[in-house]
């Protein structure tokens, strides 16, 4: 046990925490109702995920990259068209080209990481505001592509994709706590997978890039290629997010890759906190429980509806707390006293408001 | 706001290179690959998707009014998103938001100026009842943008991801009051949406014979086109030609200078974040005219902006002009003559000029470097 003594007591109590949710979540169909085991927990670990590919790029890339709900919608509608089978009478959208499941998957992947690669070679040399923009302008001809190429879907949905999943996962239709422990178990494999590749030659060299692209790319690393890589990794866990919502709701939509969505998915990460990949959880978390039970509220005065009120939390969360529940967990520490900086690996020069604040 | 083709070396020559080689590339296109027009159907040339520029000039023409027309338009409202992030380095991705609001309030006052109902005949439109909406519907957003930018901006100043952030939360908002208040006559058009359209002044319900090549086109159109280089005119002699201009422009090249020779750098940015505003709105009007303003069209003319900002560059005025005139062009263009099977893919074509001018000038054709 002398790796204990090596911890901070904030680490300490962080990892505490991480374990005992863990066990929790875990045990989840047994503790909770099936309206929180299928909607609201299973929802929040693929926004979740979603979010984390959104976090890695900002925490470790220094990039705020809003075509990752694009992605999620390319890696969904790849799968839509691959493994749908036409029905007779042309109930379904898309190419239906009806193939193996499996193959399905692993191109619908592929495919979106190697769209993300491409992607990101556009936008390597582009940074901080200007990457945000671009990346906006990807999400936004990404959902025009989608609502307008009818042969790939268009307007409406490609609905029943999840009745095709493959052999080794099975019936989800049926047996949706079977989702709830697959979307649980890359959640956990995508947060130890970030936390890995963070710590990797690539992922240190790419937070260099992050701190001082100039001084990197004095010492010789290829600049432009170390966040071309990061975007297309990116874009790998964007897909897993985006096949996680299509077995979940069933069908992908033009409107689930929308600037709504996308924006919903920056007040998630928002919520979270963008500097650390726990975050995402959190943040995907608040975010579903606020939407599920304050969806149908009115507002008194302006009026308007659910959007407002999410509006409004946006806003006040960017003013008050720009790096959100993790952030104000971090400075509640640093107010006590202790652990310090805690395990935030981000360097205070990407954090969307830099203490010092420098024109 | 700087022409920066002055100084004369290489990489100052790549924008008008890359302009070059896609203005070729269009050319080539339209007037060699293409395939002539089908010969079945009626003559009306909307309905040629082939067509190339020899076989039929007069339907070229039509086809490059309606891009350079349309890029008046894309000019007045992408300026005033330059502008602002230009000189306060805010990406106001409320802008699309500005021109939704700026485009119902003008619907509103006209219908209430004109008492008529739905769909208003030019004729009853005379030019004051035109003029008038877009006047107090640019005050009225000049207002909004006002407050925002002195609530929510001013403090932040510096913190640009910060400040997108906050923008894009007022947008949430304006977007979700938009659907709860407007339209206040309660026309709802078939569809379900909220879409409504403005009248144009009477006197531009006609067409004009160009005289060439038998082409009789909209007055309406051009003077859309009319509108936007008088905005450009109006900007280039504001900011070249006035005190307020040059300490703007002052304010763009180095803040803290200026600041530190006694200018009062917060007021300027006031200005300048009002003006934008209004000119989102003016963009609000003349797009509703146009076509028709409904929710959904803040994503699209938020889209519209960036396009034409980062392929023009960054608070150029030039590089508004220019990237405004190739986001038209390629739009138009990819609509009219890509094959028929072919042009729902026109969007791609949009992150096609994206790329294609980032891969050269990742600053965007008249953008500063870094």
């Amino acid at each position: 046990m002398k790796w204990i003594g090596r911890l901070t007591p904030k680490t300490l109590v962080e990892r505490v925490i991480g374990a005992a949710v863990l066990i929790l979540v875990a045990a989840g169909p047994a503790i909770f109702n099936d309206y929180w085991v299928n909607t609201i927990l299973t929802q929040t670990f693929l926004f979740g995920i979603a979010a984390a590919s959104l976090i890695f790029l900002f925490a470790y890339g220094g990039m705020i990259s809003l075509a990752q709900t694009a992605l999620m919608g390319i890696g969904a509608y790849m799968l839509g068209n691959m493994v749908t089978q036409g029905i007779p009478g042309g109930e379904t959208k898309g190419l239906t080209l009806g193939w193996d499941p499996t193959v399905a998957l692993v191109v619908a992947i592929l495919g979106t990481t190697a769209i993300g690669l491409v992607f990101g070679a556009v936008a390597s040399r582009s940074i901080g505001i200007y990457f945000l923009m671009l990346t906006l302008t990807y999400g936004v001809i990404a959902n025009y592509f989608f609502g307008q190429v009818t042969q790939f879907g268009g307007f409406s949905p490609i609905a029943g994709i999840n009745q095709y999943t493959p052999g080794f996962v099975g019936d989800l239709v049926g047996h949706p706590d079977k989702l709830y422990y697959i979307a649980l178990g890359t959640a956990v494999v995508v947060y130890v997978l970030i936390r890995y590749v963070a710590r990797t030659p690539f992922g240190l060299s790419l937070q260099g890039v992050r701190d001082d692209p100039v001084r990197m790319s004095s010492l010789g690393y290829a600049v432009p290629l170390h966040r071309t890589l990061a975007f297309g990794f990116s874009a790998f866990i964007a897909s897993l997010a985006g096949i996680l919502l299509v077995w979940w709701d069933g069908q992908i939509a033009p409107g689930n890759i929308g600037l709504g969505a996308t924006i919903e998915l920056l007040v998630i990460c928002v919520i979270g906190g963008l500097a650390r990949v726990e975050g995402a959880w959190l943040g995907a978390f608040t975010f579903i429980v606020i939407n599920n039970y304050v969806r149908d509220v009115e507002l008194p005065v302006v009026g308007g509806s659910f959007n407002t009120i999410i509006g409004l939390i946006f806003l006040v969360i960017v003013i008050l707390s720009p790096d959100g529940l993790m952030g104000l967990w971090d400075r509640l520490w640093r107010s006590l006293g202790l652990g310090g900086g805690g395990t935030s690996d981000v360097a205070p020069a990407v954090q969307i408001a830099p203490e010092a604040s420098s024109p | 706001m700087l022409e920066r083709l002055r100084h004369g070396d290489v990489g100052q020559l790549a924008p008008k290179i890359v302009a070059g080689a896609l203005v070729a590339f269009a050319i080539l296109y339209v007037v060699v690959i293409t395939q002539p027009p089908p010969e079945i159907g009626n003559g009306g040339w909307r309905n040629t998707t082939f067509g190339s520029a020899i076989h039929d000039p007069g339907s070229f023409l039509q086809i490059l009014l309606d891009a350079i027309t349309f890029a008046g338009l894309l000019f007045i409202v992408a300026s005033g998103f330059s502008l602002i992030f230009g000189l306060m380095r805010v990406v106001n991705m409320a802008h699309g938001s500005f021109y939704l609001l700026a485009g119902y309030i003008a619907y509103e006052i006209q219908q209430q100026m004109t008492g008529e109902g739905f769909a208003i005949a030019g004729t009853d439109v005379n030019t004051w009842e035109w003029v008038l909406p877009m006047l107090v519907a640019a005050g009225c957003v000049a207002v909004v943008g006002l407050l925002v930018q002195q609530l929510l901006l001013s403090w932040n100043q510096g913190q640009d991801l910060r400040q997108a952030l906050i923008t894009i939360a007022v947008s949430v908002i304006i977007a979700d009051q938009v659907i709860a208040h407007f339209p206040r006559t309660g026309v709802f058009q078939a569809g379900g949406g909220n879409a409504v359209s403005m009248t144009w002044p009477g006197w531009t319900e006609r067409r004009v014979d160009l005289e060439l090549w038998g082409v009789q086109y909209s007055l309406a159109r051009l003077a859309m086109l009319a509108l936007g280089v008088a905005v450009g005119i109006a900007l280039w002699l504001w900011l070249y030609r006035t005190k307020t201009g040059m300490v703007i422009r002052a304010g763009v090249d180095d803040q803290q200078m200026t600041a530190s020779l006694g200018i009062n750098i917060h007021r300027t940015f006031a200005i300048a974040f009002v003006v934008g505003a209004a000119l989102a709105a003016m963009g609000g009007t003349v797009g509703a005219s146009q076509g028709v303003v409904g929710s959904g069209q803040d994503t699209q003319w938020l889209l519209n902006s960036l396009v034409v900002v980062i392929v023009g560059g960054m608070g150029s005025l030039l590089g508004a002009a220019a990237g405004s005139v190739l986001y038209a062009l390629v739009l138009t263009f990819s609509a009219a003559y890509l094959p028929l099977s072919a042009t729902q893919y026109s969007i791609v074509l949009t992150f096609g000029l994206l790329a294609f001018v980032l891969a050269f000038r990742p600053q965007g054709l008249f953008g500063r470097a870094g």
